[in-house]
Order: C-alpha cells, then sequence, then structure tokens
C-alpha cells in the first residue's frame, strides 16, 4: 500500500483467547479454548469439520456472544475495536445477487473509519483505488460483483479488508472453491500483510497448505488441540487427536478422509431479518 | 395529444389522484428496493394485512384510525424480528403466525362492531380518487421524513442487507438499524394504504423495485429508476383508469406489472429473450 495509509497499522495486535466458550442453540461449538496470538503473526487455524473454526471467528467479529471467557484485543475487550478487525466472508455469506459494483464493496470497507453519517471523500477513494490496484481489479472496479468468477470476487472481498485498514484479519476458508490463481493471490496478500504487522487468522482444512505458509497453526477439535510451529502442532499423536475418526494410516502416512459433509456452522448466516 | 391529457387533470379528484398516485408511488418504490433485495416481500404483504386489528381497536376507542394502523404495523413489524430473531423459528413462520394471528384478531374485533361500514373499508382498500387535501398533506409529509431518512442511513442499511457480518464487525448495533428499515416499511405501507389500498400498496412495494433490478447495477440507481417507474405506473396508470373506465388500483397495477414484464424480456443484461437469443446465435 503507499505511504499516506502506512502509517495507519500502528504497532501490531495482540490477541488474548482466553478459556472461551461457545456455540448454537444449547450445544457447545468451542470449549474452554486459550490461545494467546503473538503480534503480528500469523495463524492457520485447522481441524476437522465441526471443529469450531467458523464459530471462533463468529465470535471474534462479535457475531455470536461468548458463553464463558474472555477476548482481548490490545489488550482491551472485543467490542471496543470499530475499524480493528477484517472478517472475508465464506462465498456463501454473501449475498451475491445485490446490485453492488465491485468498487462499492471496496468501498464499504472505508466505512470503519467514516462517522455514521459521513460519506466516503476522496481521501478514501484513493485507497480504495490502491487496494483495487493491489488485488489487480482496476478493470472490474465497475462490474457487478455476481457477474465476477469465484476467485475475482475473493479478490474483491480481499480488498475491501485491506481498504479497512485493520490490525487483525480473520479469513474463513479462503483457499476452499477458488482457483490456483486465487490462492496464489492470497497467500500472496497474507505474506505481504506480514511486513505491515498485520495479525492474520485463515481458517482452513488443507493441512498441508497450511503447513508450508504458516508459521504458527492452531489445531482444534473444539477444544485446542495443539498450537505452535507446523512441525510441532502438527504431528501423528495431535493429528490422532483432532481428527480421530477421518484419520487413515496408509503405510505410514497419514492421511485426512476429509469426505464427510461440512460442518452446520459454515452455513449459518448473521442476519435472518 | 395534448387536450387527451390536459381533460382528465380539470378534475379536481383526478387532481388529487394523481399526486397522491405520484408520492406513493414513489415512496413505495424506493423502501421496496429493500423489501425485494433483503426477501421481505412477505412480510411487506403480510404488514399491510396485520394492521386490521390496530384500525379496529382504534375504532372502538373513538381514536385515530391512521395512529392505531400504525401501532399495530409496528408492532407486528418488530414481533416478527423478535421471534425470528432466536434462530429456532424461520422467518416466514414467524411472518405466517404472526400475520395470521393479527388478521383474525382484527375480523374478530370488526365482527363485533355493528355500526361498521364505510370508515373501515376505506382505510383497507383505499380509494385514490376521494383523497381530501389533508391526506394529501399526511401523506407528503410522511413521504419526506421517510426519505430522508433512507438518504441519511444509507450506509447502513446498504451494509446490513448486502453483508450484516460487515454490520457485526463494525460493530454497529445491527439490530437497531434492521428495526429502523422494519419501521420505515411500516409507515410506508399505513400512510400509502389509507390512499391506495392494501392490493396497490403490495403491489407497488415490489413490481417497480423488480423491474428497476433488472435494469441497474448500483442500489443508489435502482433507487432512482425504481421510483421513476413507480410515479411514472401511477400516472400511466390513472390515465388508462380515466379513459378505458377502470377502477384505477388495478389500473396502476396492471401499469406497474406492464412494465415489469417488458423489462423482465428484454432487460439488457438479464433479460429473458435478450439471454435466448444470445444463446441462439450460431458459435
Amino acid at each position: 500500500m503507499t505511504k499516506h495509509t502506512d502509517h495507519e497499522f500502528p504497532e501490531p495486535a495482540r490477541l488474548d483467547i482466553d478459556n472461551v466458550t461457545a456455540g448454537y442453540n444449547g450445544s457447545d461449538a468451542l470449549i474452554d479454548l486459550t490461545l494467546q496470538i503473538p503480534p503480528g503473526s500469523q495463524v492457520a487455524i485447522v481441524g476437522p469439520n465441526g471443529a469450531g473454526k467458523s464459530t471462533l471467528f463468529k465470535v471474534l467479529v462479535g457475531l455470536m456472544p461468548i458463553r464463558k471467557g474472555s477476548i482481548q484485543i490490545h489488550c482491551q475487550p472485543i467490542g471496543q475495536h470499530r475499524d480493528c478487525v477484517a472478517y472475508i466472508p465464506q462465498r456463501e455469506e454473501v449475498d451475491w445477487k445485490f446490485p453492488v459494483t465491485v468498487r462499492d464493496v471496496v468501498t464499504m470497507g472505508r466505512y470503519a473509519q467514516l462517522g455514521w453519517f459521513a460519506q466516503p471523500g476522496s481521501q478514501d477513494s484513493e485507497v480504495v483505488d490502491d487496494c483495487l490496484k493491489q488485488m489487480n481489479l482496476l478493470d472490474l472496479a465497475n462490474a457487478s460483483v455476481g457477474d465476477l468468477s469465484g476467485g475475482q470476487q475473493q479478490r474483491a472481498f480481499l480488498a475491501r479488508a485491506l481498504a479497512q485498514e485493520p490490525h487483525i484479519l480473520l479469513m474463513d476458508e479462503p483457499f476452499t472453491g477458488v482457483d490456483a490463481a486465487t490462492v496464489e493471490t492470497t497467500l500472496a496478500l497474507i505474506k505481504n500483510l506480514r511486513q505491515k504487522k498485520v495479525t492474520v487468522l485463515v481458517s482452513t482444512h488443507d493441512l498441508n497448505l497450511a503447513a508450508q505458509h504458516f508459521e504458527l497453526v492452531a489445531l482444534l477439535n473444539k477444544r485446542l488441540i495443539s498450537f505452535g510451529p507446523p512441525e510441532k502442532a502438527l504431528t501423528q499423536e495431535t493429528l490422532k487427536a483432532a481428527f480421530s475418526q477421518q484419520l487413515v494410516n496408509m503405510n505410514g502416512a497419514l492421511l485426512v478422509d476429509d469426505c464427510c459433509p461440512p460442518d452446520k456452522d459454515h452455513h449459518h448466516r448473521g442476519d435472518h431479518a | 395529444m395534448l387536450e387527451w391529457l390536459i381533460t382528465p387533470l380539470t378534475y379536481q379528484f383526478m387532481q388529487r389522484a394523481l399526486v397522491a398516485g405520484i408520492l406513493v408511488g414513489i415512496l413505495c418504490s424506493v423502501i421496496g428496493c429493500y423489501v425485494i433485495l433483503r426477501s421481505m416481500a412477505f412480510l411487506g404483504d403480510a404488514l399491510a394485512h396485520a394492521i386490521l386489528p390496530g384500525i379496529a381497536i382504534a375504532y372502538l376507542l373513538n381514536g385515530n384510525l391512521t395512529l392505531g394502523a400504525l401501532v399495530a404495523a409496528i408492532l407486528v413489524a418488530l414481533g416478527i424480528g423478535q421471534i425470528s430473531k432466536q434462530g429456532t423459528i424461520r422467518e416466514d413462520s414467524a411472518i405466517g403466525i404472526l400475520f395470521t394471528a393479527a388478521l383474525a384478531l382484527g375480523v374478530a374485533l370488526i365482527s363485533s362492531i355493528r355500526t361498521y361500514a364505510v370508515d373501515l373499508s376505506h382505510i383497507l382498500f383505499g380509494d385514490i380518487l376521494g383523497i381530501g387535501v389533508g391526506d394529501l398533506i399526511l401523506t407528503a409529509t410522511t413521504g419526506v421524513i421517510i426519505l430522508t431518512v433512507v438518504l441519511l442511513f444509507y450506509k447502513q442499511f446498504l451494509v446490513i442487507s448486502f453483508d450484516p457480518v460487515l454490520a457485526a464487525t463494525l460493530r454497529w448495533p445491527a439490530e437497531w438499524i434492521r428495526n429502523a428499515l422494519l419501521i420505515l416499511l411500516a409507515l410506508t405501507i399505513v400512510v400509502s394504504m389509507q390512499t391506495v389500498g392494501v392490493g396497490l400498496v403490495a403491489a407497488m412495494l415490489v413490481t417497480p423495485p423488480a423491474t428497476a433490478y433488472l435494469l441497474t447495477r448500483r442500489l443508489p440507481a435502482m433507487m432512482a429508476l425504481s421510483a421513476l417507474i413507480g410515479a411514472f405506473s401511477a400516472i400511466l396508470g390513472l390515465y388508462i383508469s380515466y379513459y378505458a373506465n377502470i377502477v384505477s388500483g388495478p389500473a396502476i397495477v396492471l401499469t406497474a406489472t406492464g412494465l415489469f414484464l417488458i423489462a423482465y424480456l428484454f432487460s439488457p443484461r438479464k433479460g429473458r429473450l435478450r439471454k435466448r437469443m444470445r444463446s441462439a446465435k450460431p458459435l
């Protein structure tokens, strides 16, 4: 990003999740989770379907209440940081038939910085242009989001997250259902955000990708199984503990059988009205 | 041609009907954009019927019928939001339950009123040709207030409709914004209904916005075009009603429907016929 936005990323965000329990309608999707995410680090959240990856993100953005425990960002309880957390939703959480252009979507990223009744100004549109350029979307700025390919749609939301100038970026399954080019762009962006000291949390069920591209991996199965560098977090024992049912041992190589249906919270929309 | 246009305007009832039609056409068509984008078409229809007990109670208490209607509409709207919020009952079921309950309560109350006649049917079915100046002023004032709120809260309503998760990330009070939208819808329905009736309100909330949706790619353009289509349908409908001697409400609805069909078939981006012609082209 260019100079006028660099100062917007001050100190990297510290994220403390302390003993958090949360879930839908009576059942707990996340139990006693304690995680200290070091400032500016890039963490892959992995685990089987229904492990509470989406739940964790919903709790972090304030879409779901915490039953027990607390979450602190910059050593303050969540809810105080309007412009601090950006979230890239899963594809099915977005209404793609809505009449908005790519530029409209990215401009929404600026709303965090604007007052309730303020309109985006020329500085905002400069930031928006920058973000569009970074995601290689300038040519498509005036296209309807519904007319884009899946990868382009994801890049539009990445551009919006950039425009938010977040301290913490959450991405829910960004590598699922997109083409190889988009996976590359997304990984490049994550690497780029590392220089900007943005704390990034990415949920994925692709263990290889997590091990190759992330310095830290948190393995979940409702509870935290392990957390640390990939070679320490993803061992035979921890994988067995997380994937007990789906783990297949083929001649010493562990394979995760990932064919079961996605957990239901992936399809949960925050809004029904 | 000019004479054709001017003759109806020499009647005062036609002048008022035109003003009322344009006002209601614009108001419903703009709010209607959110109705169709948020899939609330059923809710709009339900609200229009659910005001019945409010009117009946206001009538029994010798109160203001419009106020009674408004209170009932807002209560039902917020009640639906409350029931479906927990997620155990789907929103369309919540609407179905509350809407039929309100309707039944209204009919039960009305059946106990012996003198019920003109007043109630007027407010339910409207009479665009019999509108008084007072009604016009009320509709215009409320309309201006509603449109101002829609403009002021454009960002909020856009985000809550397109991406409620972003609203949560921004720590906006999502429930308040949703309720504000529901109250605007309730207000629109109540002020429009006594001029044009239940059927016309339900149509104007859905048909012009759906037509505009087919022809535009951004929400502000969709709202502007929808308002134009709503106003134009009212004008053309009233002229047709005058010359073809048809009841005015249905004439307006059918005009709006006709415009929708044209857009549905010929819209450059989303039109059915266009698509067919394109796909039939030899490769």
